[in-house]
């Protein structure tokens, strides 16, 4: 393999079209922009061969890339709002998007939560708002292709200041509502200032089978002594190919869960880069997917601890049927100075059926010697002696399967405190099953 | 938890400096011209008195290797390696094929004495009970010097020679093998390989024969500014047996030598064979000057039904280790297995781990790797399991471990598991907290202390590991067994 010219593939020839015309009506300074693109250009769409994509090949993935959508009228941001139900038995601020543009109207900012401040992204852009000088990335974040993505197409988001106890979860609610095949970037950034606890939800729904592209970031600072919850649940479209991104930094003393959920999207990656500053943390990030057709869900996930006596713990589940793909790559990383360090890193996958494949990488990389790390994959079937034992007491098999199989998946989401927020998801995943069967 | 002071010591007493073999032998040696040509290739080919077609496939080896780049996914840094500035054969001048041991340049056998290489039937026999006979094949840089045992191997039908004689011998056995596990373009220390290996050994083990002794082959490299590219080829053929050891030493140097060894394994129908090694090449000194580029493919198939290939290997030498034994799980109910000790030093380097890969019916694999990382050295296990589409009822079990020693050193793990079947079954696991209560619990009761405990419910643990290892290396190996693994990371 000599050194060869690249040859730009039509995707990436199409990206650094919308990049050229976009630019410039895209909020703030187009500068930061230019940069991320460039570099995302040098290297164009990651491919096999790039290691942090070897199981999620982009360049093959997105062979077509659609246009930027545009912003919704305000009856069709209404129209798409009144269509979409995830989260609808919880009682949170939303805080809702249509096609990747905020709908700041179904926002009523002087009734807002006390301790939560809300500024749309593109506003904050064209002002220079002191918020944005928080927005330094996440360094595993900041070179890779699908954060610099975003960063150069981002369109519309918002950024949430949270001081205090705030009781009432916010819920970032993205729907798409688009007849004909649009993508969209948006990114949010979240403050946790000292002290404060916060759950945000995350939702992305699409009212149509329309081909979706979207790529989300969330950039979140959690202070010391936070408590901070995090749900996403994706639930896109079947035909989407959903890219996100969770850049994370975490102060001293603080608790910070995170789950993803996958019930949607042909194919997803969720990218989750952490890293904790202060002594002291513990970090939870959990996954539950859930596949089936040929769908393709990756879970990628960075976690660097930056400091003495942090615990982290992980725990992917993937459940794959027909014949879908399912990743994960995990990746604990220890320096030198972060010693007594406690790091657990799981992933177990179910295989419902012949044709499904999965494939797992969990690493560690260690400089502390005084530390305890551990990583555990597992892959396989449902276990037949259960299954026996469930038939023997009258379930049929279909049925037994599913119990199991919610059993499996309800691991990682038992740790969700809010019990509607809890309930939700389990309604997400009999969904799934019934939708099975 | 750090770890215990046990530990530490075993591992200081197998420092870099602390190097044993190190010494040189004095001997005339002729050499090829320096640098890799197809006039160098030539030079080997005609020294070894091969055949048109083995000249052949050395030089379209070549013609390949051209085109290729040294690959730099491993986590080693090194020099750029100058394959140019290399003596690609060197032998001794005095009688390079020595008909017997009389004829060994006396030298070279004193050499074999003061590293503990029994070369004299009668003194093997003299010593060590009959049924502990190991035979030795003794690789001198470029040259096999002796190799004994051989008659008798031969009235068993065990074919044992340096694998330049065995083309001559066995053209046909050799063709039909050669480069069939390991192919000339697999990659591009294997294809170098492919153009240039000087010796290395031949086994044939023929269908149901119990081979009636340990077979071994010593590597030792000796002269300067050379490299060693051995080849081993080893056929168990159907319902046989095999144990095969592998030495390796070579003296302290400043410079760097490079070592790239191509190992191909094929086990048919219902064989077994044991492949152990202790590694032990220079590792360089605590600067990082010197010590042996260790590039070495190794590769297991286990071609037949029921056949099983086990590696076990113990790593504390060389400046950089870049080696994947691995098994390709071919056969129905076939198994691979792979233990693995890797003690890195210094400023070593060490990139290891293995490959299985299941494409059979209820295969199942089974890797168990502890790696030790003290000084500023680095050691990475990574290893891959895949089940594709047919491997029904495939089994994978893995545990990996490591251990740091300072915060200099770093310890790493990359595994990949890829699933491509259901009915496949794969666990991977890396904790250290597999020591029960129960067992902490029964040895406290009785009085030892927790880390007494502990030093000895892991050193049982860990002998598990080495008692994979025939008797005859678990002298050389027996420094590393009390090593404690508590403490250790993932």
């Amino acid at each position: 393999m000599a050194d060869v010219t690249l040859m730009k593939t039509p995707a990436e020839t199409a990206l650094v079209q919308a990049f050229e015309s976009a630019k410039t009506t895209l909020p703030g300074s187009t500068e930061s922009r230019a940069q991320a693109f460039e570099q995302f250009s040098a290297r164009g769409l990651p491919h096999r061969r790039v290691e942090e994509f070897k199981y999620t090949d982009l360049r093959a993935l997105l062979r077509e890339v659609a246009p930027f959508a545009g912003v919704p009228t305000a009856d069709e941001a209404k129209a798409a709002l009144g269509g979409s139900k995830a989260f609808a038995d919880v009682a949170a601020l939303q805080v809702p998007f249509v096609n990747g543009h905020f709908v700041r109207e179904a926002v009523d900012f002087a009734k807002l939560p006390e301790g939560v401040e809300i500024v749309p992204l593109r506003e904050a852009l064209a002002n220079g708002h002191e918020w944005l000088a928080k927005l330094s990335p996440v360094p595993w974040a900041s070179g890779n292709p699908v954060y610099q993505l975003n960063t150069s197409f981002m369109a519309d988001g918002v950024m949430i200041r949270v001081a205090g106890s705030v009781e009432t979860p916010v819920h970032l609610r993205f729907v798409t509502a688009t007849g004909s095949a649009i993508a969209t970037a948006t990114r949010v950034l979240v403050v946790v200032e000292d002290d404060a606890s916060f759950t945000l939800l995350e939702s992305h729904e699409s009212t149509s089978g329309a081909n979706h592209q979207p790529n989300d970031v969330i950039e979140m600072i959690a202070g010391d002594r936070t408590n901070v919850q995090h749900v996403r649940l994706n639930a896109e479209g079947d035909k989407a190919l959903a890219l996100s991104t969770l850049a994370l930094k975490v102060g001293a003393e603080a608790n910070f869960n995170s789950i993803n959920v996958v019930a949607g999207s042909a194919t997803s990656r969720h990218q989750v880069y952490a890293i904790l500053n202060g002594e002291n943390t513990n970090l939870r990030v959990n996954g539950a997917t859930m596949l089936k057709g040929t769908q393709h869900g990756d879970s990628t996930l960075v976690v660097e601890h930056n400091a003495l006596h942090c615990e982290s713990r992980e725990l992917f589940k993937t459940v794959i049927d027909d014949e879908a793909t399912g990743v994960f790559q995990g990746k604990i990383i220890v320096p030198h100075h972060a010693q007594k360090t406690d790091g657990r890193m799981m992933s177990a996958a179910l295989l419902l059926a012949e044709g499904g494949s999965m494939n797992n990488k969990p690493e560690l990389e260690i400089f502390a010697d005084d530390v305890q790390c551990a990583h555990g994959a597992t892959c396989g079937q449902l276990d037949e002696d259960l299954l026996f034992y469930l038939k023997a007491r009258g379930l049929p098999q279909k049925e037994a399967e599913s119990l199991l199989v919610q059993a499996f998946l309800g691991e990682s989401i038992e740790f969700v405190e809010n019990e509607d927020v809890r309930e939700a998801l389990v309604g997400t995943v009999e969904g799934w099953l019934k939708a099975r069967s | 938890m750090p770890a215990v002071q046990e530990t530490i010591d075993q591992v200081r007493s197998i420092d870099v400096d602390q190097y044993k073999y190190g010494f040189e032998t004095e001997v005339e040696m002729e050499k090829s011209p320096k640098g890799l040509s197809e006039d160098v290739i030539r030079f080997i080919s005609a020294k070894k008195g091969e055949p048109e077609w083995m000249l052949q496939w050395r030089l379209d080896a070549y013609k390949r290797w051209l085109t290729m780049t040294e690959p730099s996914w491993a986590r080693v840094s090194y020099d750029k390696i100058d394959y140019n500035d290399i003596y690609y054969y060197a032998a001794p001048k005095k009688n390079p094929a020595p008909k017997s041991l009389d004829e060994v340049d006396p030298e070279i056998l004193k050499t074999y004495e003061k590293l503990g290489i029994p070369l004299r039937e009668q003194e093997i026999l003299a010593g060590v009970e009959p049924e502990r006979r190991v035979a030795v094949d003794a690789v001198f840089d470029s040259v096999s010097v002796a190799t004994t045992f051989k008659e008798e191997l031969a009235k068993a039908g065990v074919i044992f020679m340096p694998i330049s004689e065995a083309i001559r011998e066995y053209p046909d056995l050799v063709k039909q093998y050669l480069g069939t596990v390991v192919p000339v373009t697999d990659n591009f220390f294997a294809t170098l390989n492919s153009a240039v290996f000087t010796d290395g050994s031949f086994v044939y083990i023929p269908p149901g024969v119990r081979c009636p002794m340990e077979l071994s082959t010593y590597f030792r490299i000796n002269e300067k500014n050379t490299g060693q590219f051995e080849r081993t080829l080893i056929i168990a053929d159907k319902g046989s047996y095999v144990s095969y050891l592998e030495g390796c030493t070579a003296p302290k140097r400043d410079e760097n030598q490079l070592h790239a060894a191509v190992v191909e394994l094929i086990a048919l129908d219902d064989a077994e064979i044991k492949y152990s090694t202790v590694q032990n090449w220079y590792p360089g000194d605590a600067e990082g000057r010197g010590g042996i580029y260790n590039f070495v493919t190794k590769r297991g198939d286990c071609r037949g039904k029921n056949s099983v290939i086990t590696w076990t290997q113990v790593e504390t030498g060389s400046a950089i280790t870049w080696k994947y034994p691995s098994c390709i799980l071919r056969g129905d109910n076939s198994r691979g297995e792979f233990y693995s000790i890797a003690v890195s030093n210094g400023m070593q380097q060490v990139d290891s781990g293995t490959k299985m890969i299941h494409l059979g019916k209820n295969t199942t694999s089974r890797i168990i790797s502890k790696g030790i990382a003290a000084g500023k050295s680095e050691n990475t296990y990574r290893g891959l399991v895949s089940a594709h589409r047919k491997a029904t009822g495939a089994r994978n079990f893995t545990n990996c471990d490591s251990l740091l020693i300072g915060n200099q050193c770093g310890a790493h793990t990359v595994p990949y598991i890829e699933s491509k079947n259901a009915t496949a079954v794969f666990e991977h696991e890396a904790t250290t907290s597999k020591i029960s209560e129960d067992q902490m619990f029964y040895c406290q009761q009785r009085g030892l202390s927790e880390e007494e405990a502990t030093a000895l419910i892991v050193n049982g643990f860990v002998k598990d590991v080495l008692q994979q290892l025939p008797m005859e290396f678990a002298v050389e190996a027996q420094k590393l067994i009390s090593i404690s693994l508590e403490g250790s990371v993932g």
